[in-house]
């Protein structure tokens, strides 16, 4: 027999119309269509509440759909269990076996899946080490730090080579520190495996650092999907860009459409950017905090109400005839005084025209 | 992945398929009458005399040719082999023969009884032909289950609980079993109060017995005698009222005082559970009785005439507060702890003293809990037996009045159905209130987050009354245990003084001769039955509550409020009337075990199994669900995830389950002694025998005895357990999920 490798047998997963009630009336999923491509992470995003751990919940067979269709591949899956889909999954709580040794946990489900005992011991020895925990094979769950013992997850969910590897906001229990360094060891081993992962979290920067494709989520339905440069760039509506990053949202008017290009008018500053197919009338103008620019020649007045020092750059509250606005500057060095009047004005790039209130 | 998504055999259809055939056509159908474990039948007629025939020659010889419509259900799954399971037709077929065939057995069992038929219709419709048959035997049992469990793969076929056979199962097999040994029994009792003397229906037999001036006389107002119903009351209130303020001090010492010796206080809580509960009683004769120590005293000094004050109310209540007392104690340790020292602290920093403190904040939030502790006090005093047939003298509460007129001069099925009846609303009532009422209206706030206060001490004021009242009764039942030893050991109580080892000489002596020991002591049998029924009993019980307690805190399902009522319920049914409905119920076919050991068996699985759904629920809501939800996702079904994870997990809980049923089942009296039949004698019965014979030296030495093999029962358990828990339950916090 030749030395077993943990290869993918990665397939799609795909939601028709698929919703899910709790009780009578609680909507948990409300009729959502949803495609996963093979190979890819996805990740399902969204405030606490808005359905996206029931949403992953039903492609392991955790939660049963109310209604709709969900397909993993070619086969219709929604009425098996758990037990029978080809599906495993990583838990927040890791949910290792306390009473068994790390080796015994990532051989558990190979022992189930009809390999001989010397076999499931090669392939899980592999799993260990393909996570980083080659001679950690004897110990107990209990005798590893948190980052450890998330390895001993995610290898044991890695081993059963499933068609659909689900990730239920894995880095939560770990520090800041530790986090940056596994979530990009996830994306490098699923990148080198070629797995579909569909990974839940409700922490923007999370998901834009490592999905090929965000779905955000809210109040039981979809809000965008889109790769993390769109969602970022170009968020559907307000509730996307306030999510994604965060955005100020501006009332503004569009004077005139030519071509792709609006004018808009802001507190009687003029500025021309893509149109996004909206017409003139009233519009929302979404502009991340770093591209507002601060102390030009020429723009919108504004006074600067406070200003916040945190190291890598400096934090400003301005107010004017718009309202209010964040804005961020890399210069530490030369600080604007809280109290000062300048003339605000927006980067090229950056800002987006979304539909009005 | 190779197998998983592909299994097409399935060996638990072909299991119970092959063992329905098995319980037709090879084992004897009829209960045989020489013990489950006897194996004579093999070497004596089978399989052609009639008694251990099974079914299948049964038919053959041309009698009982009611059984042949078995075939049909038998045959009908074959013809599921080989169906894939979402074929509509596999969960239907299974379906219509499990339940035809299920039924049909319930039905033909009820109808045809040792008489013939059971019902007078049936005797008009088919005539009065020579039939006849006994108590369902190994054949029957296991054809039966073998429908039960086809019943449940077919609606596990049809996608109830995703289709999960093992779960389906489990809940089928419980509620078949807790129907069959609790409600049946019960439901059968409650009718036979109806039942005149030539077999008909009438109320008003039931009236004339209900309305009995024995029952609910208020005599006692005017200085004559009350109405049992009314005695069990008033004593179960008073009994409840005293061990709760005594439970309270109890707890309030240990919690919440200076005091240096609390873990001796605390050891008091072990005592209910390894104590027979008559064993007080007999203690407090030889205290206070006719010929009692302090009796004799009292009367040389003052030379007054020794009276039997110690017969009836005051003595019983004694006694139950002495044997109760621990137990609310260990229900009012969590009450008190339970309440959050940070509620306390905040009183304490918004200007509040200890004592306002403690009489606006900490006693208001221990009330559902001293509710609690009263209405368990309650339900304990009702269905005590031992101690009030030990002291009650004149004064007839329930429990006792149902076993005289059982195996008193009297007999009368129906006067003790009816005060069954009586007795089971007294303790129902108490267990509804206790869960409809208190169940929502818990203070304790054990949140799972870190509590850094600490339990401020109780206001001087109370806590000298408090430690007064706690230490006298402390001492006062360590006298009454010391009397146990003691008494043990004195040749004959009040008359002659001397020590002496005769009584234990009596019980327990042994000649070793050449072919091995001879158990020439009296007690010897009793005992080792009481050992080996309590040995069979233990495990089953530990069973039947696990699963029970898995199905309850891990699978949801329609009718779980129901299912979680009627297995509790049989916490509530006093053992005194599960004994008499039990020897109504089952000395008639189907079920035929009146006299057997079996009856003792399942007598002690339905009496205890609220302790191992109790302990299984307590440990298995510490194990984070994921745990199994990541095992059902590595592919392992649930049955798999049921034995590698759970159960290993739950090594603690099921060793406490295990103990603990076990000394139950040996210090049962209640059930017991209307079960315990010449051949299967038990250690509490035999003693009740040798005190109503006056004997209490030999009573009193065998008590002794029972109580130091449980307590190195239980001693054991905690050595065990102690270990078996280090270093492996980090992982087990319940995190919370977005």
């Amino acid at each position: 027999m030749s030395e077993p490798t943990i290869s993918s047998k990665a397939a799609t997963v795909r939601f028709d119309g698929v919703s899910k009630l709790f009780g009578k009336d609680v909507v948990a999923v409300d009729n959502i269509d949803l495609h996963v491509a093979a190979g890819k992470l996805v990740t399902l995003l969204g405030p606490s509440g808005c359905g996206k751990t029931t949403t992953l919940r039903m492609i392991a067979g955790l939660e049963m759909a109310s209604s709709g269709r969900i397909l993993i591949g070619d086969r219709d899956v929604t009425k098996l269990p758990a037990t029978d889909r080809d599906v495993s999954m990583v838990f927040q709580s890791y949910a290792l076996f306390p009473h068994m040794s790390v080796l015994e946990n990532v051989m558990y489900g190979l022992t189930f899946s009809g390999f001989a005992k010397d076999e499931a011991r090669t392939r899980a020895l592999k799993g260990l080490d393909l996570v980083g925990l080659k001679g950690f094979d004897t110990r107990l769950p209990s005798e590893l730090s948190g980052g450890q013992q998330q390895r001993v997850a995610v290898a044991r969910a890695l081993v059963l080579e499933p068609q659909v590897l689900l990730f239920d906001e894995p880095l939560s229990n770990l520090d800041a520190k530790l986090r940056r360094q596994v979530r990009e060891d996830i994306r490098a081993i699923q990148q080198d495996l070629g797995l579909t992962v569909v990974y839940v979290t409700h922490d923007q920067e999370e998901a834009l650092a490592v999905s090929d494709e965000i779905v955000v989520m809210r109040n039981a339905a979809i809000a965008q999907i889109g790769t993390p440069r769109q969602l970022y760039d170009t968020p559907n509506d307000r509730f996307v860009a306030d999510f994604i990053g965060e955005a100020n949202l501006l009332e503004c008017q569009i004077t005139d459409v030519s071509g792709d290009t609006a004018t808009i008018e802001i507190a009687g500053h003029r500025h021309q950017l893509p149109s996004r197919g909206l017409t003139s009338g009233p519009a929302t103008l979404a502009v991340r905090p770093s591209r507002i620019l601060i102390n030009e020649a020429s723009g919108i007045p504004a006074t600067v109400d406070k200003a916040t020092y945190v190291g890598v750059r400096m934090e400003y509250t301005l107010t004017g005839g718009f309202g209010q606005v964040f804005a961020v500057q890399d210069d530490v060095d030369e600080p604007i005084a809280p109290g000062t009047e300048v003339k605000m004005t927006f980067a090229q790039k950056g800002p987006v025209l979304l539909p009005g209130e | 992945m190779t197998v998983a998504n592909t299994k097409t055999t399935r060996p638990v259809l072909i299991f119970w398929i092959v063992a329905g055939w098995v319980g037709y056509c090879l084992l004897p159908w009829y209960m045989v009458d020489d013990g489950l474990w006897s194996f004579k039948w093999l070497v004596d007629g089978y399989p052609f005399d009639d008694d251990y025939a099974p079914a299948a020659f049964l038919i053959g010889q041309g009698v009982k040719l009611w059984l042949a419509p078995i075939l049909i259900p038998l045959a009908m799954p074959l013809l599921v082999i080989g169906r894939p399971k979402s074929d509509p037709l596999y969960a239907r077929i299974l379906i219509i023969s499990g339940a035809l065939g299920f039924s049909w057995l319930i039905a033909q069992g009820f109808s045809i009884g040792i008489r013939g038929f059971n019902y007078d219709w049936l005797k008009l419709l088919f005539g009065e032909p020579r039939i006849r048959q006994f108590g369902m035997g190994y054949g029957a049992m296991i054809s039966a289950s073998a429908f039960l469990f086809l019943l449940t793969q077919g609606i596990a076929a049809r996608g109830a609980i995703n289709g999960d056979v093992f779960v389906v199962s489990a809940i089928g097999g419980v509620i078949t079993i807790v129907t069959a040994f609790v409600f049946y029994p019960i439901a059968n009792m409650l009718f036979s109060a109806f039942i005149t003397e030539d077999g008909a229906y009438s109320i008003s037999v039931f009236a004339a017995k209900f309305f009995d001036d024995r029952l609910w006389g208020l005599g006692c107002l005017a200085g004559a005698r009350c109405g049992a119903a009314w005695n069990s009351l008033f004593l179960a209130i008073f009994v409840g009222v005293i061990t709760t303020a005594l439970g309270l001090c109890f707890a309030l010492v240990v919690t919440r005082s200076g005091f240096r010796y609390k873990r001796t206080i605390r050891a008091l809580t072990v005592l209910p559970v390894i104590t027979p509960p008559f064993v007080i009683g007999l203690a407090l004769i030889l205290l206070f009785g006719l010929s009692g120590s302090v009796t004799v005293f009292f009367a040389d000094l003052f030379g007054i005439q020794p009276t039997r004050w110690l017969y009836g109310m005051p003595g019983i209540l004694i006694a139950q507060t002495l044997a109760f007392t621990p137990i609310a104690f260990l229900v009012l340790i969590g009450v008190v702890e339970g309440v959050s020292p940070s509620m306390e602290e905040a009183a304490q920093t918004l200007r509040a003293n200890r004592w306002q403190t403690f009489r606006t904040v900490s006693l208001p939030l221990m009330r559902p809990g001293l509710a609690n502790a009263f209405l368990l006090g309650f339900i304990e005093s009702m269905a005590d037996f031992g101690n009030p047939l030990v002291l009650g003298g004149n004064f007839d509460v329930l429990s006792t009045e149902i076993f005289f007129a059982i195996v008193g001069a009297q007999y009368d099925q129906g006067r003790a159905a009816v005060l069954a009846m009586v007795l089971l609303f007294f303790t129902l009532s108490a267990f509804y209130a206790q869960r409809a009422w208190l169940g929502k209206k818990s203070y304790t706030t054990v949140t799972g987050k870190g509590d850094a206060g600490v339990h401020p001490l109780m206001p001087v004021g109370l806590s000298l009354p408090v430690m007064i009242i706690a230490l006298t009764w402390a001492l006062f039942t360590a006298v009454v245990y010391a009397m146990i030893v003691y008494g043990s050991v004195v040749e004959l109580w009040g008359v002659n003084n001397t020590l002496t080892f005769k009584h234990y000489v009596t019980a327990f002596s042994l000649r070793i001769e050449e072919e091995g020991i001879r158990w020439t002591g009296a007690a010897w049998d009793s005992f080792w039955t009481t050992l080996s029924i309590a040995a069979i009993a233990a495990p089953l019980t530990a069973a039947v509550g696990l699963v029970t307690a898995y199905l309850l805190t891990r699978q949801s399902f329609a009718g779980k409020n129901a299912f979680e009522f009627g297995t509790m319920l049989s916490f509530a049914i006093p053992g005194t009337v599960i004994g008499v409905s039990y020897i109504l119920a089952f000395n008639v076919p189907p079920i035929e075990i009146t006299g057997t050991g079996v009856i003792l068996v399942v007598s002690f699985i339905f009496r205890n199994m609220p302790v191992g759904v109790r302990a299984g629920i307590a440990s298995m809501s510490q194990l984070d669900k994921s745990l199994d939800e990541s095992s059902l996702t590595l592919g392992a079904n649930s049955w798999q995830t049921f034995r590698r994870v759970i159960l290993p997990l739950l090594r603690p809980a099921i060793l406490a389950a295990l103990v603990y049923s076990f000394v139950r089942a040996m210090t049962a009296i209640s059930a017991v002694i209307f079960l315990v039949s010449a051949k299967y004698d038990m250690a509490t019965s035999y003693i009740i025998g040798r005190v109503e014979n006056n004997d209490y030296g030999l009573a009193i030495a065998y008590s002794t005895t029972l109580i130091f093999v449980m307590l190195s029962a239980v001693g054991l358990l905690q050595l065990i357990v102690g270990r078996v828990q280090i270093g492996r339950r980090s992982q087990l916090s319940v995190k919370d999920a977005s």
